[in-house]
């Protein structure tokens, strides 16, 4: 049994939610994200905000997975700071979907300063509604520095750090957001961010609290069974199984439960 | 949480994957050179790309027998700077910062 915290199902077929349930996923959680393609206007949003409220929700459920939500516009849509700002005008009125856990996956992608002024809105968003935060932290080159921006950005607004989950750890960055009292959850992709031998690597380097693994699947290079395949890692190695459910269903279920609102229907 | 195997145990489970890694990464380097060759470019060792520069120091820090090499080589490849930079010029990133920064 395990929790996918982080997927974007809207990219995913319905056999890959059959192949997830039969793999074990009893939830799942959906930040809102980068389509690929930038949206011309808010609307564009509003369907988008539909489909993760409404339709996705009701496909996951034919295979007995819950499906959650996070809302924002993604810090790749953030440079233009008019539309930015249209979206998050249309954020409240979703914030009653019985499935909708905070604000999310919001951060940087490049480092630039209208994608941090859109950063400290969206924070100041979750802060005027007590909502928890998911957080994406940039690629590559891009991520320590990144990191450390977002950090200080949810500081400043007096944000408790054990509801936010940054994520996209890698080796660079783990100790300071743990060190930092933020939770922090490590992605499994093929070619960037962790594989699942290196995830395993960092539990054993910086142990188990707060942290946890996710799939990230979406329409790029990428695997909506990431997670079984990171149990499995430990196992293989001799890790005993009560460590293998706490990174893979306790530490979400812990986490994600400060919503209110998440449940794997058990 | 330690690693419950044994370094021969380690050696056992991952040798050939990562062999594997190693002959693809020098098939990489003597492609490059050969296109570079081809180009009249320098070759990997030499080249002004960014990310050949970065690739060659990430090698040698591999054999400098210090701990974390995961953790160094992502320190390494990475932006140090720390203030926010004025417009995002793009949405990708390359893969690692230009090595003269530092």
């Amino acid at each position: 049994m395990y929790i996918d915290p982080h997927i974007h199902m809207v990219s995913r077929t319905t056999d890959d939610y059959r192949q997830m349930a039969l793999a074990g996923c009893v939830a799942i959680t959906e930040p809102a994200f980068w389509a690929g393609y930038d949206r011309s206007s808010a609307q564009g949003f509003v369907d988008y905000f539909r489909l993760l409220t409404d339709t996705e929700p009701r496909r996951a459920a034919q295979f007995g997975i819950r499906h959650h939500t996070w809302l924002c516009i993604n810090p790749k849509e953030s440079e233009d700071i008019g539309l930015a700002r249209e979206v998050l005008a249309e954020i409240p009125s979703f914030l009653d979907r019985p499935n909708v856990l905070g604000i999310g996956e919001i951060g940087l992608n490049k480092n630039s300063r209208n994608e941090l002024i859109v950063l400290h809105e969206h924070i100041a968003l979750a802060a005027k509604h007590q909502l928890m935060i998911l957080v994406h932290t940039p690629h590559l080159e891009d991520k320590l520095k990144g990191t450390r921006l977002i950090m200080d950005a949810i500081r400043e607004h007096g944000i408790d750090p054990g509801r936010v989950l940054i994520d996209h750890v890698e080796e660079h960055t783990v100790g300071e957001v743990l060190r930092r009292e933020f939770w922090a959850g490590m992605t499994l992709y093929p070619d960037t961010k962790c594989t699942p031998q290196r995830a395993v690597d960092i539990f054993e380097m910086h142990g188990t609290d707060r942290l946890w693994i996710n799939s990230a699947a979406d329409w790029g290079v990428s695997d909506p069974l990431a997670v079984p395949k990171c149990q499995q890692e430990m196992r293989g190695r001799g890790h005993l199984e009560v460590a293998v459910r706490k990174v893979s269903f306790e530490n979400p279920l812990r986490f994600l439960s400060q919503s209110g609102r998440f449940s794997t229907g058990r | 949480m330690s690693i419950p195997l044994k370094a021969r145990e380690v050696a056992d489970r991952y040798f050939l994957e990562h062999r594997a890694k190693v002959l693809d990464l020098a098939a990489f380097l003597d492609r490059y050179d050969r296109a570079a060759q081809a180009d009249g470019q320098p070759a990997s060792d030499r080249s002004d790309d960014v990310r050949l520069r970065a690739m060659t120091a990430a090698l040698r820090l591999l054999i400098d027998g210090k701990p974390e090499r995961a953790r160094r080589v992502l320190e390494l490849w990475s932006d140090h700077s720390t203030e926010p930079i004025e417009r995002a010029p793009m949405k990708g990133a390359i893969g690692a910062a230009p090595l003269q920064d530092r």
